[in-house]
């Protein structure tokens, strides 16, 4: 086994290094003082993990009616009521039926022209359902579930795709029933060629060097309309070289940083006199590329509620408000529930004052 | 032809650019040189502060190039000391090759892509500021001394790692591609994007440095009589996992700490990351705390949600981690504009996730001829390997694209045979011949060529 080669070498190279033959004792680990073993509370701690055949899944509880309590509160403003948003991320439910549930195929998924795929259409395993919430929901407090929430939470997810009764309560012990009713339960193939380096690939091209069979048909390209969508891409590149990148800034405006321009007029070199040049001039303070940074911009939007309040009706709230500027900055650095709804504000315990300042003055100032 | 601005040479005057059955006729090529350039070429110069020079550059240099005639603050001044930066940055002319979103691909910064500016990269190895970025609920810069790293499961000896632990144990180094499942795959149905930093950005090339994650798990005692796979597991609110068979783990996935001679960035997953090479990067879990050996697969999120392959009879393929042979040009490449006819080395990028790249060959004319390019070395498994080859443009329409054979055999495929058994929604492994145009204005663009 290759496995072992490779270890008694490393184990060689490092008897050799070192050339005491204590280390090459039997039935003992070669590295004698690193790790150590981890204790059964550490274990527990981190060991989340929730496998199809439901390994690892506690035991408990959750009904179909605590789950939407706790969908309502936690999980609705980025999902929608019914799992059906798509505001921030792909959707949970829908595009399922009843006959799916009895095949286990979603017929959907065959059809060219379906617009979406959600997560009930997809996935196969409930226990990725459990396994998933448990460790990375809600999106902004992971692993603040209880277990029963958790319960609760797949329960009303299962509800929204008509798998399980307004009145169920999934528990570990009926949950192997209810993975019978997955409705794609039986739509994963593990028969391809890009697991095991030893499968077969399933499309390999032609090595022809002549002559070699080509339409020479460009069916697509990139249209007009698009050619701005990624920004000036002349911004993108660098201003020597083969080749430039092409302007598609407005026409009307073309703007460019004119500091690149590989021209010497534009090097602001030190002077002879000046032994300890000035560092590049600091732009003031970007709070716009802050409030994306410390991720604000996941929770609020300009104009619409999401998670979070819009900055818009954040800074309508305030407005004439003298002390708003000190009033946001602390609710920034510390966080806060209550104000607009249920779902609370994480703090912000990283961000120096000046930030906390600016970021607040930027949010009354309608977030530009 | 448009006219750019190509510091440092002189200008032919137009007669060089005319055809000859153009000769005769000035006034219609100055015509024609207009209609062809004044909608890019003016702007880019324009925005390049270089407006000045597009009359005079005609006409002859004079007594020469006044970047030469007239010596420059540098040349004739003193220069920065030494730690003026403590840690280097690029120069200021480099400040266009960032790490960029394609906007609308996602909704939210904090699961997103970011993608690396291949045209700009040279060599092998990408810069660590330039790797891509793709996280799946936001990262975190993780105080190294508290990050704590466990093996679990079927081990005898189940134990905990502090990065004391990890760094005293024997390391190696090597050169990986890391390459996200979705790459390219907005390319799937149609041209979508404009350059090769949306394209084919979400890859990049380091050398990692960290412990064989064999060594670690013998060190824990693995149960080799019933462990079939491991998974892995990181620290941040994700905890992203995934499964990786056992001889995949025990052949040459790291535990790394190390990328570029330096500790990985955060946005890498410092201070721990595993490496699984030639498997797509979401394997290569970031802030990882947590290995767990098992006789079963986990069908994580990521392999049963997300990371699944869209057939066109509805099924969907799970667990497809082998990044396929594929290579892509990245010099000249889409959205930029040729200087002017003449000579190019046409140069790009090829890796394989089953092995080494053997071959590389080149086409100007959309796939109907090719030649074989020029290998640079180091040509390592599971890596970037640098192709190059000359090409002298003569100003017409040409189409230019790779194709790489691996040293399996595999040879990467068009994108209608690639369509033709997998359609057009899988999202995952498009690994397709790339084609550009160059167009007769020297413009190079994204097409899809059957």
């Amino acid at each position: 086994m290759s496995r072992f080669t490779k270890f008694a070498r490393l184990a060689a190279l490092s008897v050799a290094l070192v050339g005491t033959s204590a280390w090459a004792q039997s039935n003992k680990s070669l590295f004698v003082g690193i790790g150590r073993t981890a204790t059964p509370a550490e274990i527990k701690a981190w060991d989340i993990d929730v496998r199809p055949d439901f390994k690892g899944l506690p035991a408990g509880s959750g009904s179909v009616a605590k789950g939407q309590e706790v969908w309502e509160a936690k999980c609705a403003s980025c999902h929608g009521v019914f799992g059906e948003s798509t505001e921030v991320f792909t959707p949970i439910a829908g595009g399922t039926t009843k006959q799916d549930i009895e095949t286990g195929r979603v017929a959907n998924l065959a059809r060219q022209d379906f617009p979406q795929r959600t997560t009930l259409m997809k996935v196969a395993t409930v226990s990725t359902l459990w396994d998933y919430i448990n460790r990375a929901m809600p999106w902004t407090n992971p692993k603040t579930l209880t277990v029963e929430e958790v319960y609760a939470t797949v329960a009303f997810i299962l509800n929204l795709g008509d798998i399980v009764d307004d009145d169920f309560v999934l528990s570990d012990k009926n949950i192997a029933d209810v993975q019978k009713r997955m409705p794609n339960r039986n739509g994963m193939t593990q028969n391809h060629g890009l697991w095991d380096l030893k499968d077969k690939p399933d499309v390999v091209g032609t090595l022809c060097m002549r002559d070699c069979p080509t339409e020479m048909r460009i069916t697509s390209f990139l249209p007009e309309s698009a050619r701005d969508a990624h920004g000036n891409l002349m911004d993108q590149h660098r201003p020597i070289g083969p080749a430039r990148a092409i302007d598609t800034s407005p026409k009307t405006t073309p703007v460019g940083p004119a500091s690149a321009a590989p021209s010497t007029t534009v090097v602001a070199a030190a002077s002879a006199t000046t032994a300890a040049p000035a560092p590049a001039p600091k732009a003031g303070l970007d709070v716009a590329g802050l409030a994306k940074k410390s991720n604000c911009l996941v929770c609020h939007l300009p104009a619409a509620k999401a998670v979070g309040p819009s900055w818009a009706d954040i800074a309508a709230k305030y407005k004439g408000d003298k002390s708003a500027v000190s009033l946001l900055a602390g609710k920034i650095k510390n966080g806060g529930a209550g104000n607009w709804g249920a779902v609370p504000m994480p703090p912000h315990p990283g961000l120096k004052d000046n930030e906390l300042t600016a970021l607040a003055q930027w949010v009354l100032d309608g977030a530009k | 032809m448009p006219e750019v601005n190509k510091s440092g040479r002189l200008i032919k005057a137009p007669e060089h650019f005319l055809a000859k059955e153009d000769i005769k006729s000035p006034e219609l090529m100055r015509r024609k040189f207009l209609t062809a350039s004044v909608s890019t070429a003016a702007a880019s110069m324009a925005a390049l502060g270089l407006g000045s020079r597009s009359s005079a550059s005609f006409a002859s240099v004079g007594a020469g190039d006044p970047n030469i005639l007239n010596l420059p603050a540098h040349t004739t001044g003193l220069g920065l000391p030494v730690a003026a930066n403590g840690y280097g940055m690029p120069s200021q002319y480099e400040q266009g090759l960032q790490r960029r979103e394609s906007p609308g691909l996602t909704r939210v910064s904090a699961a997103s892509v970011a993608f690396t500016p291949l045209q700009g990269t040279f060599g092998i190895i990408t810069p660590s500021g330039l790797h891509f970025e793709r996280h799946h609920q936001g990262w975190w810069d993780i105080d190294p001394s508290k990050h704590r790293f466990m093996v679990n499961g079927l081990v005898k000896n189940p134990k905990v790692y502090t990065m004391d632990d990890l760094m005293r144990l024997p390391s190696v180094s090597r050169i990986h591609f890391i390459e996200c499942g979705a790459n390219t795959a907005m390319e799937w149905g149609n041209v979508a994007v404009p350059t090769v930093q949306y394209t084919h950005g979400m890859v990049s090339c380091s050398e990692f440095t960290g412990v064989p994650l064999s060594v670690i798990l013998e060190d824990c005692g693995i149960d080799m009589k019933q462990a079939r796979y491991i998974l892995a597991e990181g620290a941040d609110g994700s905890s992203m996992t995934r499964t990786i068979p056992l001889d995949r783990a025990l052949d040459d996935t790291l535990v790394v700490y190390g990328m570029n001679g330096e500790m990985l960035r955060p946005e890498n997953g410092y201070p721990l990351r595993l490496v699984v090479p030639g498997i797509q990067g979401v394997s290569w879990v970031k802030w990882l705390r947590r290995i767990e050996v098992g006789d079963e697969k986990w069908a994580t999120k990521d392999e049963a949600i997300h990371y699944i392959d869209l057939m066109p009879d509805g099924m969907h393929r799970q667990y497809t981690g082998i990044q396929e042979a594929k290579s892509v040009i990245t010099t000249p490449s889409g959205g930029q504009t040729l200087l002017d006819k003449g000579f190019y080395n046409i140069s790009g990028l090829a890796w394989s996730g089953r092995g080494s790249v053997k071959r590389v060959d080149v086409s100007a004319d959309g796939g109907r001829n090719w030649r074989t390019a020029r290998l640079e070395g180091p040509i390592l498994p599971k890596a970037f390997t640098r192709f190059n080859i000359d090409w002298v443009w003569d100003g017409s329409p040409a189409i230019l694209q790779s194709r790489v054979q691996d040293d399996t055999g595999y040879v990467q495929p068009k994108i209608n045979e690639l369509r033709a058994v997998r359609g057009t929604r899988s999202i995952y492994h498009q690994n397709a011949i790339q084609s550009w145009r160059v167009s007769d204005t020297g413009e190079v663009s994204n097409v899809q060529i059957y």
